[in-house]
Order: structure tokens, then sequence, then C-alpha cells
């Protein structure tokens, strides 16, 4: 598969729902709407020619000065052996995207992680919880302006006096 | 007075009673199988044949509820520190806790994390902290050694009196 092949197909299907495409990259990437990603998504899986079986990552970014979270798509095809990186734009004080449960079942997981470090809301996830930090956490900690609480749970977070000196 | 020595039978000795307890109690430290992240392989080496805690009476116990020690083995998070003093409740007194490496004294090279609690001693009593990142099997062994002496200083017959409220009024 050539990705610039990918993109102009993608283009012509979706158009004006994908964009900034990066084919120099060793992992080429584009630019999806948020409101397009379930449908692109059941394309690039089901198509013959494309073949995208495996959700190999689905991470974040916090770009605060731009207002923005990123969500982050890794797809792979063993058949074809191809990769392709999508990624979504969502605003930072309300993120929310649909969720691509239903199309790779291990999205799952990844959907709750991303949940619980970067607070972003997958609308028709089955079991939306955090993953990895206790349940009464709070906050979400990825973020760039997170602010580590006093104690939690009765345990202070506080640091040696040399480390708190060195931090401020 | 006749002296002591050559008047008794050989197989008597005379010591004092807390001295043969603590030797006792000293000989036999069974310690928890708690390992947290990096460290534990260290611990494990230290229990191994090379370094030989054996030798010293120690021996792991899968179960807090035989165990006098409490090696903290490892980065603590958050959520670990909570099952940590749970286990640490469960153990029966006298227990003694080895802060083993960076982590568990201080929070080490993951203090600034969010999720890493800064050092075991915030939620429980630490009796000997062993630096080191981790510690080696020799700088382990040693903090056993420590309380070892520290069993060994301990008094179980006569505890200090508690003053009377009578002296206390004077």
């Amino acid at each position: 598969m050539d990705a610039k092949e990918l993109y102009a197909s993608l283009e012509k299907l979706f158009p004006g729902m994908v964009g900034n495409f990066k084919g120099e990259a060793m992992e080429p990437c584009l630019n999806v709407d948020s409101a397009a990603i379930i449908e692109i998504c059941r394309f690039l899986r089901s198509s013959p020619g494309y073949r995208f079986e495996v959700l190999s990552d689905l991470t974040a970014l916090d770009w605060p000065k731009e207002e923005k979270i990123q969500v982050v798509y890794h797809l792979f095809s063993y058949a074809q052996n191809h990769q392709i990186v999508l990624k979504v734009d969502l605003p930072r004080d309300n993120p929310k995207i649909a969720t691509v449960e239903e199309i790779w079942k291990v999205a799952n997981w990844f959907e709750r992680e991303v949940y619980d470090l970067f607070g972003v809301i997958f609308e028709g996830h089955t079991d939306l919880r955090r993953i990895m930090l206790p349940e009464d956490w709070v906050g979400f900690p990825l973020r760039k302006d997170y602010v580590e609480q006093e104690e939690y749970d009765g345990i202070s977070t506080q640091r040696a006096p040399l480390v708190e000196k060195l931090l401020r | 007075m006749k002296p002591l020595i050559n008047s008794l039978p050989e197989t008597v000795f005379t010591t004092k009673v807390d001295d043969l307890l603590n030797w006792g109690r000293a000989s036999s430290q069974w310690y928890m199988l708690f390992g947290l992240a990096c460290c534990a392989i260290e611990l494990m080496q230290t229990g191994g044949p090379r370094a030989d805690l054996d030798r010293f009476g120690a021996v792991p116990r899968a179960t807090p509820r035989q165990s006098d020690l409490m090696i903290v083995a490892g980065t603590l998070t958050y959520k670990m520190a909570k099952r940590t003093k749970l286990l640490y409740d469960q153990m029966p007194d006298p227990k003694y806790v080895i802060s083993m490496g960076s982590c568990s004294n201080c929070g080490g090279l993951f203090q600034l994390a969010y999720s890493v609690c800064k050092g075991v001693d915030k939620i429980i009593p630490v009796d000997v902290y062993v630096p080191g990142c981790p510690p080696r099997p020799e700088a382990l062994t040693e903090g056993l050694l420590r309380i070892q002496d520290k069993m060994m200083r301990e008094r179980w017959l006569v505890k200090a009196k508690a003053p009377s409220p009578a002296e206390v009024a004077e």
C-alpha cells in the first residue's frame, strides 16, 4: 500500500473530513475529523485493499497552547504489512469522541486508559471507568495543567525538603 | 565465693532470659515475600545461594501472618501503599520493617511522578533504611544485621516502669 494512495481514496470517500497528510514520516499520519472517525475506521478495517485488522495503539496528547487534546490511532495490517496513524483533534475543555470499540475490541482498554489519564470521554463505551489509577483519584494526571493533591487517602504527597526546594 | 568457671556441668550455661529470647528471635527472622519492583530481583538474589540470607535464619514466608520482618523492596505506588498498610497490620507483633532502595526510602527516581508514594515511612514505621538503587545483596544483608542488633537490645521481662500517679504529682 502506498500511504499517499490511501489518503487520496479517503479524501474522495470522505471529502472535508481528512487533512494534514504527512507521507514522508516513518509512520505516515493524517488528521481526521472527530465526526467521521467511526466511518473511516470501519472503512479502513473492512476494505479489502487495506484490511487494518489491528489497532496496535490508541493514545492521546495534550496541547494546552492550542487548546486541544489530540487522540492518536495506530492502525496495522498483518495481512498486508502496512500501517497508518490517524489523529483527531478535540476541544480541550470538552473532549468527546465516539468509541471505536465495536470495530476493534481492544479499544475498550485503550480508551479507558486515555480516559484515565487525559479525561477524554468516549461516547458509547460499554465500561468507561479508570483502568490504572484508583477509582477515587482526583484529576487527569497527564494533562499539562494537572495539579497534584495535597494528600491521597491520608498519605501526604510531600517530598523531601531539598526536592521541594528544587521544584520551586 | 567459689568462681563460676568449672563449677557447673558442661551441658549447662547461664545467660539472661532476655538475651536468650532475643538471640532466638534474631536468628530466625522470617521475612515476608514482598517484592514491588526491580529491588525484588536483588532481594531474591540476597535469598539465593551466593549471599544466602538463610545462614542468618532468615527465610521468606508467603504470608504476613507468619512474618516478623517486612522488606519493602521497590517502588511503592499509592495504590499499593494501601495494600502495604494492610499487610503490615496483618503481621503479628513484634514486627520490623526494612525499607530497601531509594524508591521505598523517599520515592527515589520516580518521586516526581503523580502515582508514586514519597517513601514507605509515610504509611508505616521503618526500622532500617537501606540506600541504593538497587542495594547490593551485601547492603541488604547489612540491613538485616542492623535489625538483629536492634532485636538484641530489646528487653522483655523488665520493662521501664511507668511512674505512679503519686510520683507524677510530686
